[in-house]
């Protein structure tokens, strides 16, 4: 197992987001969260990452207590790639610069070594010549292609995507979800918060369904999208139904 | 490539229109010119104000001393620019720093800016030029300097604000994406945080340096030659302020290409916005 979320509590204010949320994924394993917007599954991604302090619970990373307050939150986040909705590269870099910045300054590698890996990278993803590139000449779909690649570039044990495709125009959802299934070929352990519910059907081996703070039903697609055995879910993708978007 | 006949008579409508505009701009600039210059010479008292304002041979005499004191304000601005720049920056800097440890930087550098945005140039110049020198201690540097230091901390209190601006002004994704990649809080203030926050503030921190600019004739209340002083100087020889009206002259060329830059500059970061 890389991932164990135990009995995880977050809250703003007086709204508790997660309330006692269980999760574990296992290595290779692709997760599906889906729930209504607003749900938690944003929080849930950045409590993981620790970019969030939980109020309650235990996040364990290969069998490590990364919630202990002993740990160092950088040396988690070296382990774990995270890729945001609004892909936030940073626009004062080139699209190498961007990929190669965590490389150089967090893993010690050499600018040349880091380069020719960045570059493989992005030729495999078809982006070879965008390298030089600022992100503001990019589309959307491109621009997240290089996020993904910012954060593979370092190894991560476990990938996080919290709905990577919802920023981009429809035409251009394609080239990122073929590049994550490429990724699930390969073994790669990842949790994705997605609207996608086509996708999450093709691509996740456990759909997990946020509710009221919980993974309220989890199983493998067919059953969660096919039979759901909760109220609530069923009423959940009946709306996502009518919305046209399974 | 030939073009629908639409579109040539397009393009003579234009070029028309132009050659109407460049004559009526023309026109009115003429105009205007004409009435300021027969207003201003024929009003009363005229010949008075020519005499002690624009008089050409005192201006003439007045000249390479007025340059020479301005060379002495250039040498100060540069060096007085780079240190407020410098030390605004150092100061935004320890305002970010986090953790226990580091409170009493932080309401040190906070209390700094409070006290330097409120205390009058003026003031600081007077002690630390007129004051600090009636100390009489071992060492104590030149008037010049001591006034140059006066304009490097007033100044550096308001960059530092700019900087401070410039970095909340950068939004807290970019820090996520950096924190996310497992750099450091240092490593991302270093390298995300900052070249975005110097980029978007360059226009006011230009502004700052041309208020500088002209701030440096302050330091002429101390005693050291710049152009202030110099047509000060010769004015008290002539009784003629002409002497004054070239060294404001000067200065007003000397900020030209700055106040130019500025605007190229804040021009470009508006387009960039946009
Ligand atoms: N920083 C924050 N401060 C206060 N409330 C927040 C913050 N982040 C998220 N929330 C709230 O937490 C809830 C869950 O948000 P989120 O995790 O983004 O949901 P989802 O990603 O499933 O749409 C929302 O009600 C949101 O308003
Ligand atoms: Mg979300």
């Amino acid at each position: 197992m890389i991932l164990s979320v135990q009995g995880v509590r977050k809250v703003f204010g007086s709204h508790r987001v997660l309330d006692g949320l269980d999760l574990s994924v296992d290595e290779h394993q692709v997760v599906a969260l889906i729930g209504a917007s607003g749900s938690g599954k944003s929080t849930l991604l950045r409590c993981v990452n620790l970019l969030e302090d939980i109020d309650d619970g235990m996040i364990w990373l290969d069998g490590e207590h990364i919630t202990d307050p002993r740990v160092n939150p950088d040396k988690v986040r070296q382990r774990i790639g995270i890729v945001f909705q609004s892909y936030n590269l940073f626009p004062h870099m080139t699209v190498l610069e961007n990929i190669t910045l965590a490389p150089v300054r967090v893993h010690r590698r050499s600018a040349k070594e880091a380069a020719d890996a960045a570059r493989e990278w992005l030729t495999r993803v078809g982006l070879a010549e965008k390298a030089d590139a600022y992100p503001d000449r990019l589309s959307g779909g491109q621009q997240q292609r290089v996020a993904i690649v910012r954060a593979l570039i370092n190894s991560p044990r476990l990938l996080l995507l919290d709905e990577v495709t919802s920023a981009l125009d429809p035409e251009l959802v394609g080239e990122v979800l073929s590049m994550i299934r490429d990724l699930k070929g390969e073994g790669m352990t990842m949790v994705l918060a997605t609207h996608e519910m086509g996708f999450a059907r093709q691509v996740a081996d456990t759909v997990c369904f946020l509710d009221g703070g919980k993974v309220l039903e989890q199983g493998p697609p067919e059953q969660v999208f096919g039979d759901p055995s909760e109220p609530r879910t069923r009423q959940f993708l009946s709306r996502i139904i009518e919305a046209g978007r399974l | 490539m030939s073009l629908s006949p639409a579109q040539l008579d397009r393009i003579a409508y234009r070029r028309r229109q132009t050659v109407i505009s460049v004559l009526i701009a023309a026109a009115s600039t003429l105009v205007v010119g004409v009435l300021l210059a027969v207003g201003l010479t024929g009003a009363p008292g005229w010949d008075r104000v020519r005499e002690s304002f624009f008089d050409l041979s005192v201006a003439r005499d007045a000249l390479p001393d007025v340059a020479a004191g301005l060379w002495l304000n250039v040498r100060l601005l540069v060096f007085c620019a780079l240190g407020a720049l410098a030390l605004g920056l150092l100061i935004a800097l320890l305002r970010t720093l986090r953790g226990p440890v580091f409170f009493p930087v932080r309401a040190l550098a906070t209390g700094y800016t409070y006290t330097f945005r409120g205390l009058p140039l003026i003031i600081v110049l007077y002690v630390l030029t007129l004051g600090v020198p009636g100390l009489r201690l071992e060492g104590m540097p030149s008037v010049l300097v001591l006034g140059g230091i006066a304009l490097v901390i007033t100044y550096a209190g308001y960059l530092a604000e700019v900087f401070r601006a410039g970095i909340e002004s950068v939004h807290p994704s970019q820090l996520a994406a950096a924190r996310s990649l497992g750099l450091t809080y240092r490593q991302t203030m270093r390298h995300v945080v900052l070249p975005q926050a110097v980029r978007r503030v360059a226009p006011p921190l230009l502004n700052d340096t041309v208020a500088l600019q002209k701030d440096v004739g302050l330091v002429s209340l101390a005693g050291p030659i710049d152009a202030v002083r110099a047509a000060q100087i010769s004015t008290a020889e002539t009784f003629n302020y002409t002497p004054y009206i070239v060294a404001g002259v000067l200065f007003v060329l000397l900020a030209m290409p700055l106040i130019a830059v500025t605007d190229w500059v804040t021009l470009r970061a508006a387009r960039r916005q946009s």
